[in-house]
């Protein structure tokens, strides 16, 4: 935390100095003891807002991201005299990637603001985002004065009305004196259980009021009910059938990573030597370098991934929604398996997949439980064996001959290759984002940043200065971006180049949207309707503009040598790296489709 | 250059022998096992504030359950109120009602009642009143009573369950309907038996673990 702290430079200044004001009659130099002083007796609240900020502190918040406007100013003026550091963002939108970035990284909800109308519309997409994605997150909205509520003010939003269907939960603040205890209460909800998204929306007259009511400390309303512990006698049936499956596979979702899991699942899958499949968001709960790992399952996933799922006749399934890019067609889905379902969320359990073993509770607790009741390992030695066969069968291995355009596979292995394993990755959405997923090896969980349910173009750069402001200072932040994905959210690097973030930028420049072109290429004869983006602009030049380094790949001999250079670079770099336009993503499981049919090539579509 | 991977093709592949069905419930390949739509009454105990009937109404549509009616009102308690939901899904799909129902955070119990729970709905039924002796006749066959005449009109009101208002306004039909107007069904489980209780935590456990037993065949039928 401290070392978080540490980063913060461009108003630690200001705050020594406002420190020295408030408390004149300190010498100086302050003492430890003056200083934990003002910590643990902080000034009293005087209105609504800063009741806000208060419960921001209370809960630990130590960055927010926004941007500034009429019906949130109450906010920010309380915003300036806190130690939580504010990075205004170039626009909204960014400021909820990063504050969701910084969920997952982190572990801790992350904060944005913005005001009403627009400012509020603007977080829209990236609050949908987190919660396709089950991210932690608070968005904090200013209001139009209430008098004025329903009268269609200048920038009045209906913004619950609006957010209500892609948040856990919201709320319309109503009191001075409640709203603290408000936002406290959105944060827990946004962290505790399942995590997700949470909305205070924030009338100005509502901070604007007096107050003296500090906020509650951060706790859920008390009809919001978490079950920790899955029911005993179903955890002694599941560990009963994984004892006698022959064809066993864990299936590891983003769930693993949130209910810190990680750890519990390594265990139990090596020691019962359990093949290991994951989702895209389960990327980096299970080392994807260990032999039991088949990596990532689903539309994109591997061969072995989707013959392991397809073929298995017991399937424990952690953390995971059964989203349809990883099932293909519901019919085909691990149609041999019995399944125990795992998850914090019973409205998850048999929503998509029927689930023989239904198993509620928080994901490390019940593969606690479930660790505890398997006495004996599976006898699956002739399945492990099928699965490294498959392993080799379908290989990922691609062609990159010298004389032909950089394949973007190579680039992303190079990217790996260049960092250290503890790396996190963002990315875009389209085929950057899969060859990011498919050739970069994960170890480590909370290092794979990326829009899953809702695959927004954008997320990428804002995504990466939030992680980087939640990621240890040794630890690098790569973005693995597109082309026309960096075009829709590259003005945030106006905030990297401000607050000196150490982000690299290597956007995988095909001039398309590659993966609307595959797509044309495979289901729409080739037809290129509004597919084609040669008129990209140059990016290291962009890059430079902003006062970002600018590099540029064309050829293979640039690529371990650029990438050396943008890593080294302290501070954000860009490198636009030109592949191969035709480079397509395989193995393909079209929408719908069976996992165990994926296509190696076009011609199998 | 070669484009895509190596591997054998799908047809060289070997295939599983099972299949699912639409719902994710492994199937016999044999036999199409498919669920019915039934109906049912579903009864919530929200919190009684500003945004939880929309939060409700907005779910079913989001996520397009089937609903046929939706009913709020106050309860003994001013802080909560209830809400009947009258639904339409097949098992699968009455599970998910349930368990989404019970996510949303102003929601404190959600309970699915059983057959024999007492329904009742309220219909304001007005005809034309050529016939007035006639009119005054059938309101008295459903019980029904006549909240106000004029000498060309006739509105009664009546109250049953749902097959009986829809007797009524068949029969009330031969003297011309001019309008009419339901409030939709409202239920309470029988005796002793507690419609949607505020759960105890432990109460909360058991239903989150309690998944229906598929296929199912109860169907509940109006009293
Ligand atoms: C905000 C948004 N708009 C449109 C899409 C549809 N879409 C999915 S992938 C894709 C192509 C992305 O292009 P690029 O970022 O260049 O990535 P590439 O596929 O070329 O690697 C598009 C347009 C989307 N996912 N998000
Ligand atoms: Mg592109």
């Amino acid at each position: 935390m401290s070392e978080r702290a540490a980063k913060v430079t461009p108003t630690e200044a200001d705050e020594q100095d406002d420190d020295q004001i408030t408390d004149s009659a300190a010498p100086d130099a302050a003492t430890d003891d003056t200083e934990s002083a003002t910590a643990t007796t902080p000034t009293p609240v005087t209105n609504g807002a800063q009741s806000v900020v208060r419960a921001l502190e209370n809960a630990g918040v130590e960055y927010a991201f926004g941007v500034q406007g009429g019906a949130i100013m109450p906010v920010y003026d309380a915003l300036y005299d806190s130690e939580i550091y504010h990075v205004t963002m170039a626009h909204e939108q960014a400021a909820a990637h990063a504050a969701d970035a910084y969920g997952i990284v982190s572990g801790e909800p992350g904060i944005c603001l913005a005001t009403s109308g627009p400012g509020a519309t603007n977080l829209v997409t990236g609050i949908a985002d987190a919660d396709m994605d089950s991210d932690p997150l608070v968005a904090l909205t200013g209001q139009v004065p209430t008098e004025f509520v329903g009268n269609d003010a200048f920038q009045e939003t209906d913004t619950t009305g609006v957010t209500k269907p892609v948040t856990k939960d919201n709320t319309f603040a109503s009191d001075s004196d409640r709203v603290g205890t408000d936002v406290s209460e959105a944060f827990a909800l946004a962290r505790e259980g399942r995590p997700g998204p949470t909305l205070v929306d924030l009338p100005k007259d509502v901070t604007n009021g007096e107050t003296e009511t500090e906020p509650d400390e951060p706790k859920t309303p008390d009809t919001y009910h978490v079950q920790e512990r899955a029911d005993a006698e179903i955890v002694a049936a599941a560990a009963e059938r994984l004892e006698n499956a022959a064809r066993p596979v864990m299936l590891l979702g983003g769930g693993v990573i949130k209910g810190e899991a990680s750890e519990a699942c390594r265990e139990f899958a090596i020691e019962h030597e359990i093949p290991v499949v994951t989702t895209m968001p389960g990327i980096g709960a299970f080392p994807e370098d260990h032999e039991l790992s088949m990596e990532m399952a689903g539309m994109h996933g591997t061969g072995f991934a989707n013959m392991a799922i397809t073929h298995c006749d017991t399937m424990l399934a952690i953390g995971t929604r059964f989203d349809d890019r990883l099932t293909g067609g519901i019919e085909t889905f691990a149609p041999d398996a019995e399944i125990i379902h795992i998850d914090i969320d019973p409205a998850e359990i048999s929503k998509n997949i029927y689930a023989d073993y239904p198993l509620v509770g928080d994901a490390e607790t019940v593969v606690d439980q479930l660790s505890a009741a398997v006495e004996t390992s599976p006898e699956a030695k002739k399945w492990r064996a099928q699965c490294q066969q498959w392993k080799s069968d379908y290989s990922m291995a691609y062609d990159a001959p010298e004389d032909e355009p950089v394949q973007p596979e190579f680039v992303v292995e190079a990217l790996d290759e260049a960092t250290a394993d503890d790396t996190i990755v963002t990315t875009g959405v389209g085929q950057h984002q899969m060859w990011a997923c498919q050739y970069w090896t994960y170890t480590e969980p909370r290092t794979w940043v990326s829009s899953h349910g809702l695959g927004t173009m954008g997320y990428g750069l804002p995504a990466a200065i939030g992680a980087r402001l939640a990621a240890d200072d040794d630890q690098d932040v790569v973005c693995i971006d597109g082309d026309g994905s960096f075009l829709m959210t590259l003005q945030e690097l106006s905030v990297a180049v401000r607050e000196n973030l150490d982000i690299t930028v290597a956007v995988l420049n095909n001039e398309y949207i590659g993966m609307v072109r595959q797509w044309q290429d495979a289901f729409f004869e080739g037809r290129h309707s509004a597919s084609d983006y040669h008129w990209m602009p140059e990016f290291d030049k962009l890059a430079e503009a902003f006062g970002a380094a600018g590099f540029r790949i064309d050829d293979y001999d640039d690529v371990a040598e650029t990438i050396e250079a943008a890593i080294d670079y302290d501070g954000p770099s860009v490198i636009d790296v030109h592949i191969d336009p035709e480079a397509n993503v395989y193995p393909m499981v079209p929408s719908g489709g069976d996992n165990g049919q994926f296509a190696l090539t076009e011609d199998q579509l | 250059m070669k484009r895509g991977l190596d591997g054998p093709a799908p047809e060289e592949r070997p295939t599983p022998a099972g299949r699912r069905n639409k719902q994710g419930i492994r199937i016999d390949p044999e036999v199409e096992a498919t669920h019915d739509p039934r109906r049912t009454v579903i009864s919530a105990l929200v919190k009684h504030e500003p945004g939880v009937l929309s939060d409700v109404s907005g779910l079913f549509s989001r996520r397009q359950f089937n609903i046929e009616s939706l009913t709020v009102g106050p309860t003994e308690d001013e802080e909560r109120a209830r809400i009947t939901v009258v639904v339409e899904e097949p098992d699968p799909g009455i599970d998910q009602i349930k368990k989404q129902l019970r996510k949303l955070v102003p929601v404190i119990s959600v309970r699915e009642l059983e057959p024999d729970a007492m329904r009742r709905e309220l219909a304001l039924v007005k005809v034309s009143a050529d016939r007035p002796d006639q009119v005054a006749a059938v309101a008295e066959m459903y019980g029904g009573k006549t909240v106000d005449s004029c000498p060309e009109t006739a509105t009664i009101e009546i109250t049953g369950a749902r097959q009986k208002i829809e007797a009524a306004v068949e029969t009330f039909s031969q003297f011309g309907i001019r309008e009419i107007s339901r409030t939709g069904l409202t239920a309470l489980a029988r005796g002793t038996d507690e419609t949607a209780a505020p759960s105890s935590a432990g109460v909360a456990a058991d239903e989150m673990n309690r998944q229906d037993e598929h296929p199912h065949t109860q169907t509940a039928d109006d009293d």
